[in-house]
């Protein structure tokens, strides 16, 4: 029997594109469902009551929500091809660390650059960009987080690359001066299919921000 | 011996967390009790990015939070007499993991925040939300003995402080939050789970856990901003 995959998703999600690109590694079918946020459908509801959020993965039915804990569930079932973690134990265990760092730091160190105003803006553009060189060391001289090729970490992280425009104009930063080496790592991702194929140009993403911040009073 | 490590302290339930694991497993460990305010040079190498404890040290190399130590435990020891502490199939498994995240956000945060906040509106509305948190636990644990089946699991390890450090912060907090009434099936499942070894063989002295507690609830009240 073929396997049933949806995905109930939101196109400017970072964490939404981590799936599709998880999706793509893997050469998996699936069926791509963009949700109104503002009006959320009857299935959302039903498959992540506790939550109420996207992205959610169905798989034969069964829903898993939470976007790290999809693409692991991804990995598993799906394991003959692509793997996104490593073999190695603690290998693995490094990798689950790093991309639980991104989850708590990147996201929200972001919102509070294209936010905030002042000072509480300032503090948050430093925690972004030293959370990125942080990352930045992590690599070291590899061309992935998952060594020769893309792994749970780039997955985690590579999203966050679409934001980038949006950072840099609200923040008024210049990311590529700072981190170059991040960037670079970055571009070298978008090389590859599943990546670029899941990921929404930069200048989309900056003018949905630029709604949002109209929306929340901020402009 | 010597090949595990685990800095921690003993107040601590994410510290617990990884006794309990390792203890299921059955391997021998040495543990260095770590002094929060003055963090040793050992832990700050170990976790230099977060300086925080439970860091196992495995044959020399270090693993740092709760969540990612145990599922290493479960997987180093896999082979062992012990049973597994994830369950196999790949769909349970993405459940005990959601249930795990969730019981880390939603009810340590909450749970925390109603034992802080003080009288008034405040503090019922974070204790509704608290309330609100842990009922689906409650529907999780219903029917079952453990949330891992018939065995202790890593979902009841995760959970696991609700089982004890949570009576204490009920009590520093002024509130209560699971009550047989309230929560029969949670209640129940603590009473299981403190009473079982290896459990109790590594819980620390409530007035350990009050003192530790009392600490960090009076710190956060000392910074909120006064009310006019």
């Amino acid at each position: 029997m073929a396997d049933e995959v949806t995905l109930l998703d939101f196109w400017p999600s970072p964490f939404g594109m981590r799936l599709r690109i998880a999706l793509a590694e893997k050469g998996i079918k699936y069926e791509y469902k963009d949700e109104d946020l503002r009006n959320k459908s009857p299935l959302l509801l039903k498959m992540n009551p506790v939550h109420k959020k996207i992205p959610v993965l169905i798989h034969n039915g069964k829903p898993i929500c939470e976007s790290l804990i999809a693409v692991q569930y991804i990995d598993e079932v799906w394991s003959d091809r692509s793997p996104l973690l490593p073999s190695d134990p603690y290998q693995r265990a490094q990798a689950r660390f790093w991309a639980d760092f991104v989850d708590k730091k990147i996201y929200d160190a972001g919102r509070k650059v294209w936010t905030l105003k002042g000072e509480e803006q300032e503090a948050g553009k430093k925690e972004f960009l030293d959370a990125l060189k942080l990352l930045e060391d992590q690599l070291g001289d590899k061309p992935y987080f998952g060594g020769d090729n893309i792994g749970y970490v780039d997955v985690s992280l590579v999203p966050f690359y679409s934001w980038f425009k949006a950072y840099e104009t609200f923040g008024n930063i210049n990311i590529e001066k700072e981190c170059p080496k991040f960037i670079a790592w970055a571009k070298r991702c978008l090389q590859k299919e599943s990546v670029s194929s899941s990921l929404p140009d930069q200048n989309k993403v900056y003018d949905f921000i630029v709604e949002m911040r109209k929306k929340f009073g901020l402009e | 011996m010597g090949e595990v490590k685990l800095i921690g302290t003993h107040q601590s339930f994410p510290c617990a967390r990884i006794e309990w694991g390792l203890k299921i497993k059955g391997v021998e460990y040495e543990y260095l009790k770590e002094d929060l305010s003055n963090k040793s040079d050992l832990l700050i190498e170990s976790n230099p990015v977060h300086k925080k404890v439970p860091v196992l040290i495995h044959k020399g190399k270090p693993i740092a939070e709760s969540l990612v130590i145990l599922e290493y435990i479960d997987e180093i020891w896999k082979d062992n007499n012990a049973h597994s502490l994830l369950p196999q199939d790949p769909y349970e498994r993405a459940l005990a993991r959601f249930w795990a995240k969730f019981i880390d956000e939603k009810c340590v945060t909450s749970v925390w925040g109603a034992c802080v906040a003080q009288e008034g509106e405040e503090k019922e509305k974070a204790v509704e939300g608290a309330i609100e948190t842990l009922s689906h636990l409650e529907k999780q644990i219903k029917g079952k003995k453990f949330f891992g089946g018939e065995k202790i699991g890593y979902l009841d390890i995760v959970a696991g402080w609700l089982s004890y450090w949570l009576s204490v912060l009920e009590e520093l907090g002024e509130i209560e939050l699971v009550n047989a009434e309230r929560f029969p099936c949670l209640h129940e499942w603590g009473k299981n789970f403190i009473n079982t070894s290896p459990i109790k063989d590594c819980i620390p002295p409530r007035e350990d856990v009050l003192a530790y507690f009392s600490f960090g609830i009076n710190y956060v009240r000392s910074m909120a901003p006064n009310k006019a």
